[in-house]
């Protein structure tokens, strides 16, 4: 007799079942329930972004090598784990071809921005030649907790190629799962919590969008949003939520599974440019001649 | 302590001339390269806050005259100014600053008479900066692919740009400039009580033989600047101002496919360790809160000042700040000018009187100020909490709040502790502690050892409730380009 997987929810580096005790079945194309899952509550969102804050200042100020090892250890878990992923998708529906072409672009998409962890600075940032006696550097610094609805339409592609570049950049997440294809993202919480990942810096949510998103959204303590074809409606109430603390609302209306849609400019979305000045001595009249 | 037996330097006045500068008594909307009356035919007064006598009656543009605005900078970007050669753009804008350079003093003296500003500051910061923006951004209108390499370059369309009334002039330019290199076309409104220098720069624009309708002026109060936010055939809002009215633009424009860049408010930390050079650290506090009567989005607001050498500092304030000249902006020896309005005037008493009632310590200089005009002597507040209005609002006046510190982790913690995240400024003389700083602060520009510097090529912007998006520098470029 087969053991049946309880999917939990992954918050501060913990799996806990939602604050609320509630849950809805996830079916297969036949209609038969293949799982229950955490119907998450607006207070797991709340607990969730506390537990992004707390992350984000030591996540932040890793060595950027770091950061780039640790992503690198993802891929290197997912690697690991892939048929246990192929079997999730398969049984929420897709084809085994489907599945397996899925899972390598995940671990391609990991590798691609683990490698991206110590170099988009240095192709963000500037040296600015102002127009004074100063030193005067911009350099890009994570824009803080950014809370993520993941691509709906996947089960895992999407979702992976929405956090990578949010976590490469030093950024903490808040991730609510595709509601209908919810069972790689917590399978996937697993690979995180195996790769020396930090706790929260990223959480994960399962649950219906249209209930939790808005909280997401007004949270005063989540730096930006990064949405996905998430439609009309739920974007503009999304964007209109975010008013209140001038969150940086990110749409990006891509499919995930095209290598295009890859690149620094996910991760620049989510950085803010610090220009720093310094005045340089300037004395007697020595120059750096011969 | 005694401030009071500080000698006051007496000096003789020197008055800035403006004979030599031509006002008009009525500024028409400046629209597809022509003047225009607005449709309602409402004109309103600028006045000179200094001396509260009127200088000009400008047009109130409404919906209608704004649509038409937008119209022309549509048509501008159809037919001309996107398919013109990059190289021909950037001719352009070199134009306009060279015309503003030979125009400069006549530029400085309005903008001191419409804002209040002192000349020092108009005619060394101000005018220079915004003529350097033009020149530096129209260097970069044919080079973009080289700036964004690996992508491909657009330009967004029609910009509706609202600007404040702090820098008007440089706020112009700031807009301006980097919308017209990356290709696009502008409908830009002043702010209402400081429209002459937007207003003179279209007659530059208008000799410089820049196609009609690539620059429209609109001015206005503001329900012009709503009809722009809310136009739908606007593909890019920029705007520098309040972080309340931020909101609401962020508000109108969600949903829509608007591009929209925000640089909002600030409460900015300056801080000083006890190993500061303290001389220059006072010169830098002084700069950084009086600089422009204070009404500054980026103003070193909040003082943190290492317990060990408050005492030292905050005497050597008090006595640098009873040589400060308050009083005609037009007069060279002039520190602080006049304050912009009426309104900003009571809106900064109302705080002074809040701070008050909070039971910090208030420390004014008691030097005479002219009657007529709106003018505010420099304020400083000593025994802040950190959680007191006045070390938590953005003030936009002369005023700077006071608090201590005694370790590094404690004055970091509470520099960020605020919603906003525009600048900070660190004095002392260790470098790899100006590093740990500088890189903990959550805010987009850190004067280390300096403070309120502005370069065309230093990009400038918020974080948090500070705003999105980049101005100077290459990035930017990046708000006026898909």
């Amino acid at each position: 007799m087969n053991i049946l997987k309880t999917y939990k929810i992954y918050i501060g580096g913990q799996f806990p079942r939602t604050e609320s005790g509630r849950f809805y079945a996830v079916k297969d194309q036949d209609g038969k329930a293949i799982a229950n899952v955490c119907l998450s509550s607006k207070k797991d969102i709340r607990n969730a972004v506390q537990a992004a804050r707390k992350a984000f200042g030591s996540w932040s100020e890793r060595s950027a090598f770091n950061r780039g090892q640790i992503l690198y250890r993802m891929a290197e878990m997912l690697e690991g784990r892939k048929a246990q992923f192929v079997e999730e998708l398969m049984q929420q529906g897709q084809s085994l071809e489907h599945s397996k072409i899925e899972i390598e672009s995940c671990i391609e998409r990991i590798v691609y921005y683990a490698g991206w962890c110590d170099k988009y600075q240095q192709i963000l940032s500037s040296v600015n030649p102002v127009n004074s006696s100063h030193f005067n550097f911009s350099v890009a610094e994570p824009t803080g907790v950014v809370g993520v609805l993941a691509e709906q339409s996947s089960g895992l592609i999407g979702l992976v190629s929405q956090l990578m570049p949010v976590i490469a950049g030093g950024n903490s997440a808040v991730l609510i799962a595709s509601e209908q294809l919810p069972l790689c993202a917590i399978t996937f919480a697993e690979v995180l919590e195996t790769s020396d990942l930090p706790a929260g810096v990223v959480n994960i949510l399962t649950g219906s969008a249209i209930e939790m998103l808005p909280t997401l959204a007004e949270h005063m303590d989540v730096n930006a949003l990064f949405l996905s074809n998430a439609g009309k409606g739920l974007t503009t109430e999304a964007q209109l939520l975010a008013v209140d603390n001038v969150k940086r609302v990110v749409v990006k209306d891509e499919d995930w599974t095209k290598e295009s849609n890859q690149g620094i400019r996910y991760i620049s979305s989510f950085q803010e440019i610090k220009t720093t000045w310094h005045p340089i001595e300037q004395i007697g009249g020595a120059t750096s001649s011969y | 302590m005694k401030t009071e037996d500080t000698n006051k330097w007496e000096y003789a006045p020197s008055l800035e001339g403006t004979k030599h500068i031509q006002l008009k008594e009525k500024y028409d909307l400046f629209i597809d390269g022509k003047w225009v009356k607005p449709n309602a035919d409402r004109y309103f007064a600028s006045i000179n806050p200094a001396n509260e006598e009127k200088l000009a009656d400008i047009a109130w543009a409404s919906e209608s005259d704004v649509d038409l605005a937008v119209k022309a900078a549509r048509r501008a970007y159809v037919d001309v100014w996107s398919k013109m050669k990059a190289s021909d753009r950037a001719k352009y804008i070199f134009r306009i600053a060279r015309l503003m350079q030979e125009r400069a003093r006549e530029f400085a003296v309005i903008e001191t008479l419409d804002g209040g500003k002192p000349i020092r500051e108009s005619r060394d910061i101000d005018v220079p900066l915004a003529c350097n923006h033009f020149f530096y951004y129209a260097g970069w209108a044919d080079k973009l692919q080289d700036a964004f390499p690996n992508r491909s370059v657009e330009s967004l369309g029609v910009a509706g740009q609202i600007i404040p009334w702090n820098f008007p002039l440089l706020m112009a330019a700031w807009k301006i400039a980097p919308a017209l290199a990356a290709g696009n076309t502008v409908v830009l409104k002043p702010a209402e009580t400081t429209s002459l220098t937007a207003l003179k720069l279209a007659e530059i624009i208008e000799e410089s033989g820049l196609p009609p309708g690539v620059v429209n002026i609109v001015t206005g109060h503001g329900d012009t600047g709503a009809a722009i936010v809310n136009h739908p055939d606007i593909d890019k809002i920029a705007f520098t101002g309040s972080t309340a009215v931020g909101k609401l633009i962020q508000k109108a424009t969600a949903g829509t496919r608007k591009k929209v860049s925000l640089e909002l408010g600030g409460k900015s930390a300056n801080i000083v360790l006890e190993d500061a050079p303290m001389d220059q650290a006072v010169e830098g506090i002084v700069n950084g809160i009086f600089f422009n009567q204070g009404h500054v989005c980026c103003a070193g607001s909040r003082l943190y000042v290492q317990e060990s050498v408050a005492d030292e500092l905050v005497r050597k304030l008090k006595q640098r700040m009873q040589s400060l000249y308050v009083g005609n902006p037009l007069d060279k020896n002039t520190d602080i000018g006049a304050i912009n309005s009426k309104e900003q005037l009571e809106t900064i008493e109302k705080y002074v009187q809040i701070g008050i009632k909070e039971g910090a310590e208030m420390f004014q200089v008691e030097c005479e100020v002219p009657t007529k005009g709106f003018y505010c002597r420099p304020t400083i507040f000593t025994n802040v909490a950190q959680s007191s209005v006045i070390a938590q609002e953005e003030i936009f006046g002369p005023v700077l709040t006071i608090q201590t510190f005694r370790t590094i982790d404690e004055v970091i913690q509470k520099a960020n502790n605020s919603p906003y995240g525009l600048a900070a400024g660190v004095w002392t003389d260790k470098g790899s502690r100006i590093f740990n700083l500088t890189s903990k602060l959550r805010a987009g520009v850190v004067w280390a050892n300096t403070y309120n510097k502005f370069d065309p090529a230093s990009p400038f912007g918020g974080y948090k409730e500070s705003g999105f998006g980049r101005e100077g520098g290459l990035h930017g470029l990046e708000a006026y380009l898909k």
